[in-house]
């Protein structure tokens, strides 16, 4: 029975793991799902609408869901319907995080309690909003307050929420399916006395009027409308030619033809203004199959990302990480057999998890794994799980489960922060729409992070369970001090073949090997200071403690070279400055340094030394 | 100290780890550095020195404070060779060792003759215009053409740096003297607030230029401009001109055409030329120019964003490669990541213009040592592959074992 716990964790987790790979449930009649799966173009890219909701959410409120007054909460998919359709309840929705205490104060927002305003409740200050944030657009991003800062960001949010409350139907219109029949009746006789006009004859003047009614509206949406929601008509000549709805409508003025696209949307919004779900599912059903129809390759994506986004395999596996760190550090208190196998078992689920959730990104985009500094922590993460099995199949001594685990905990916490900020999978810019170099450069290099993270939380395992408890006996030294050494010869392979790779495709690009631009020169010193390892140690400068802190300083190095280099504000590849991100690195080097100190304490200090009466190896002469 | 003591050092791993831990520090302050000075002079003071040197605020004497790029470089390249004369002999087991260091030791040598002989230059073309020669992007030259005769122009390039030193430039061939009056290495150009003074001519008359701090930004140049008065050969004055790229590159120059009014314009689109002993001289400060024997004109540049987006997602130039003096005429396509290699040189798409998208931007690099960081990756590559696997082999035969 004692055997297969370890087994029946695994499993049940595992269930867990796979059960967000099914249609989420919707309180509501209406097919929210089919819905949310709808395929539009945004930012270069076709995706599900329930991928607009969240992306939008995240630049107004940082959360992709929305929290209801009376508890409970809207998903994404839902949200984005009633925005679409009935904004007049979405307008009171507590949709717009002000934190800033001076912008709150212009605003005259309560100064403290409620953190998230309504549409409504903001709509008095639009006009102020606007000027703010125009004139804090115009300094650059350097010389940005954070005042300035939070204006941009509310004003972004406030348009986003404008942009997509006329995406797919005129905010002005109430029953839009009525007024699409009108328009088609009166797109003849308007034309025919537009141009009367326009020769100075005599025209209809109730023609003319209530077609250009139309026209103007349609031309306002036209310029306001967020995602291209109407596929293109020739998909065989372009089919990335998508328009907005307003574009779509104002071109129906020349071709005579609404698109069924608009019309199925009109359908559907009718029906949900007027709370019949029979008639939304069929109008939604039936645009679905010509979609199927017509445009499978897209379809097909868009489903397959609204999966991905509920199924969150990211999100299960911090918890998954969480389990694992914890069965592993019992193992080392007692019970050693049960806990290890039931952590190690557990870490092969979590990372078959991670590894599916990686590839299933990669099919979405079509691209190697790492696009961008998000998707570099999910592969930091991975590579370095990946060691840490390894690790723990050849030792199965919970060192490499503990390690793994919590680094892949770190990494995932990271890269979440990191989703915050908007689309992850968004288009590449030109000089990086290269598969190649990305799946050899990027992934040598992100390897190098990994590794060398590896070796620095192995160093810190030492440390911490060499002073704080006495389970560090000097065999476990030993094997620590050869696991260190061997990831260090590790990371110095693919930091520097990651590096070389990365002139050379400067080389490719630019004529430029070496440009001493801030990432090429956080990548060096990484080489350079895994070098030095390598060297200190050849050299026997330095003993096993030596070795340790080494490591633990390569953390501080690896992660400037990650996140440090973006916030000098310099450089082709800086990603952008982030304030918060700051603070937060600067912290892990805090910590980082007084571990090295905790290393650095004479022996007499470190409780397993004391238990066992034996230091580890003294640097020999 | 004795001969054998240095020795003993030169080839000591002390050395080595010392070095690295220099270059460490040295590449992190120079990466620092180019916040506050830019990418340029951080690259001269810290990674293109011997030793950086420091100037305590509020005094003029410096005082060094970190070895330079060259210096470390120097000093690893020494230690590493002598490490190999006297420790290492060419066992199987050091094999990866050796490929490593070898590879290193191309590489830093390969850089190094990159540092020296790599010429750096834009070629901007707008479709359907071709070009013998590319613009340095860095260097201007005083350009004075003799344009008397309209079937070729004879042309005297006169270095900016000379502009800075120099007050007066006597050029053999040229029967006049050129007066410094003013030298800004960074300007900017404003409509004449007060009437020009006595003898100022072209546009000077409408424009002047005022001084402003060089660039830090990356993405920024300077643009100089001078105030030159000419004299003849009986030290009489012709007048003075103001020369600047403002006033003839052909990127900048529009931004200052858009800015001036209607008489301004006409001043602008007019030459700046003199006349002495019957001949016409043209004068203007422009980016230093590199000829080729052979030339390029941009048939169609392609310029494709992402629907809906202002994000760029490729660009493409197709150029006609024409070298009368062999007769070759072929057409090629300069893509990102797909650059043209002709010549000694290579083109690069870099750069389009902004503001007109019949016009692309070609980076033209030469550099003879382009090939030594492939070879040195490969390399380097191998030899820690080789290296760690042989380790990692035993280590997994002894567990398993």
């Amino acid at each position: 029975m004692k055997k297969s716990i370890p087994v029946i964790l695994a499993a049940v987790l595992a269930f867990w793991a796979a059960s967000g790979l099914r249609t989420p449930t919707y309180k509501s009649d209406f097919n929210v799902a089919d819905f949310g799966r709808l395929p539009v173009l945004l930012e270069g890219r076709v995706q599900p609408l329930d991928s607009v909701a969240r992306n939008s959410l995240l630049i107004m409120r940082g959360k992709q869901s929305v929290l209801l007054d009376g508890g409970g909460q809207l998903s994404p998919s839902e949200w984005l319907m009633e925005v679409t359709m009935k904004p007049e309840i979405a307008d009171d929705r507590k949709l717009f995080r002000v934190d800033h205490p001076d912008l709150r104060g212009m605003l005259k927002l309560p100064i403290e309690g409620q953190k998230y305003f309504s549409f409504n409740e903001l709509k008095g200050q639009f006009e102020e909003i606007e000027k703010q944030a125009k004139r804090a657009d115009k300094a650059e991003a350097q010389a940005q307050t954070t005042f300035d800062k939070a204006v941009i960001k509310l004003y972004t949010g406030l348009t986003t929420y404008h942009r997509l409350k006329n995406s797919l139907r005129p905010e002005v219109s109430d029953n839009f399916s009525q007024e699409l029949v009108e328009f088609q009746k009166l797109m003849v006789p308007g034309v025919a006395a537009v141009r009367l006009r326009e020769a100075g004859k005599d025209y209809n003047k109730e023609d003319f009027d209530s077609f250009l009614k139309l026209v103007e509206v349609y031309d306002f949406v036209a310029n306001a409308a967020y995602p291209l929601v109407v596929p293109p008509v020739h998909p065989d000549v372009r089919r990335d030619a998508w328009s907005n709805l307003g574009t779509s409508l104002l071109e129906t003025v020349q071709s005579g033809q609404i698109q069924p696209a608009v019309t199925w949307y009109a359908a559907m919004i009718t029906a949900y203004r007027q709370a019949r779900p029979e008639e939304f599912n069929r109008a939604l059903a039936d645009y679905r199959q010509w979609l199927g129809a017509n445009f499978g390759r897209e379809t097909s994506k868009s489903k397959s990302e609204f999966l991905f986004h509920n199924w969150e395999p990211f999100y299960r596996c911090i918890v998954l990480y969480l389990c694992v760190f914890l069965l592993g550090c019992a193992s080392w208190f007692g019970a050693f057999q049960l806990f290890n196998r039931s952590a190690y078992y557990l870490l092969l689920v979590t990372f078959v998890v991670h590894t599916s959730g990686i590839v299933y990104r990669m099919v979405l985009e079509g691209r190697p794994p790492v696009t961008n500094l998000y998707s570099s922590a999910l592969f930091v993460g991975w590579g370095a799980v990946l060691l840490g099995l390894i690790l723990e199949r050849f030792y199965r001594d919970s060192i490499g489960v503990v390690m793994a685990s919590a680094l892949g905990f770190l990494t995932q916490i990271i890269a979440h922060n990191l989703s915050l900020d908007g689309d992850t999978m968004q288009m590449l810019r030109a000089v990086l729409d290269t598969n190649f170099w990305l799946a050899t450069h990027v992934v040598a290099i992100t390897l190098g992070y990994a590794s060398t993270f590896v070796a620095g939380f192995l160093a810190i395992l030492y440390v911490v369970r060499g002073v704080f408890t006495r389970s560090l006996a000097e065999s476990t030294g030993k094997t620590l001090t050869r696991m260190v050494y061997g990831i260090v010869c590790f990371a110095t392979l693919f930091s520097f073949v990651g590096t070389i790779l990365g002139g050379i495709w400067a080389d490719q690009s630019w004529g430029r090997f070496w440009g001493w631009d801030p990432k090429e020169n956080g990548a060096l010193i990484i080489v350079l200071w895994n070098a030095i390892i390598l060297h200190a140690r050849w050299g026997r400068l330095v003993g096993e403690r030596g070795l340790m802190n080494l490591a633990i300083f390569g953390n501080i190095v690896t992660s400037f070279s990650w996140f440090g280099v973006n916030m000098l504000g310099v450089g082709l590849h800086a990603y952008g400055f982030m304030e918060k991100a700051f603070f937060w690195l600067m912290a892990f080097v805090v910590s980082q340094l007084l571990l090295i100190i905790l290393g650095s304490l004479p022996n007499r200090y470190w409780a397993s030394w004391r238990a066992n009466h034996l230091a580890p190896q003294p640097h020999p002469a | 100290m004795d001969l054998k003591r240095f020795l003993k050092i030169l080839c000591s791993l002390e050395l080595t780890v010392v070095c690295l831990a220099f270059a460490i520090i040295l590449v992190f302050v120079g990466t620092l550095a180019q916040v506050e000075i830019g990418l340029y002079a951080a690259q001269a003071r810290y990674f293109r020195s011997f030793v950086v040197l420091w100037n305590p605020p509020g005094t003029s004497f410096q005082i060094p404070v970190l070895p330079g790029g060259y210096l470390i470089g120097g000093v690893l390249l020494a230690n590493l060779i002598a490490a190999h004369i006297k420790r290492f002999g060419f066992t199987k087991k050091k094999a990866g060792i050796l490929m490593v260091h070898a590879g290193l030791i191309l590489l830093l040598a390969g850089q190094l003759a990159t540092d020296i002989l790599q010429v750096e230059s834009a070629m901007r073309l707008t479709e359907g215009q071709a070009k013998s020669y590319s613009e340095s992007q860095r260097y201007n030259e005083l350009a004075v053409l003799d344009t008397t005769n309209p079937e070729y122009n004879d042309v005297v390039a006169v270095p900016e740096h000379v502009l800075e030193t120099q007050k007066a430039i006597h050029q053999p061939n040229l029967p006049f003297t050129i007066q410094v009056r003013n030298y800004y290495p960074n300007s900017d150009p404003q409509s004449r607030r007060s009437s020009a003074a006595q003898g100022t001519q072209g546009v000077g008359q409408r424009l002047e230029f005022v001084q402003s701090p060089r660039t830090t930004r990356m993405d920024a140049r300077d643009v100089p401009a001078a105030e030159l008065e000419i004299l003849d050969s009986k030290a009489a004055s012709l007048g003075t001109w103001w020369v600047s790229p403002w006033l003839c590159d052909e990127e900048l120059f529009p931004l200052v055409l858009d800015r001036a009014d209607p008489a301004t314009r006409a001043a602008l689109l007019q030459t700046q030329s003199f006349k002495i002993d019957s001949k016409t001289y043209e004068l203007s400060l422009r980016p230093r120019r590199i000829y080729l024997p052979f030339f390029l004109r941009l048939l169609k540049f392609s310029h494709d964003r992402y629907m809906g987006t202002d994000i760029p997602k490729n660009f493409a130039s197709r150029v006609q490669l024409v070298r009368p003096a062999t007769q070759e005429d072929r057409e090629v396509l300069i893509y990102m990541n797909n650059p043209l290699r002709y010549g000694g040189q290579t083109f690069y798409q870099a750069s389009f213009d902004k503001r007109d998208p019949r016009v692309t931007i070609l980076q033209v690099v030469r550099n003879p040592g382009w090939l030594t960081p492939y070879l040195a990756c490969c390399l380097v590559g191998a030899g820690l592959l080789y290296q760690f696997l042989t380790h990692l082999i035993g280590f997994v035969k002894r567990r398993t074992a």
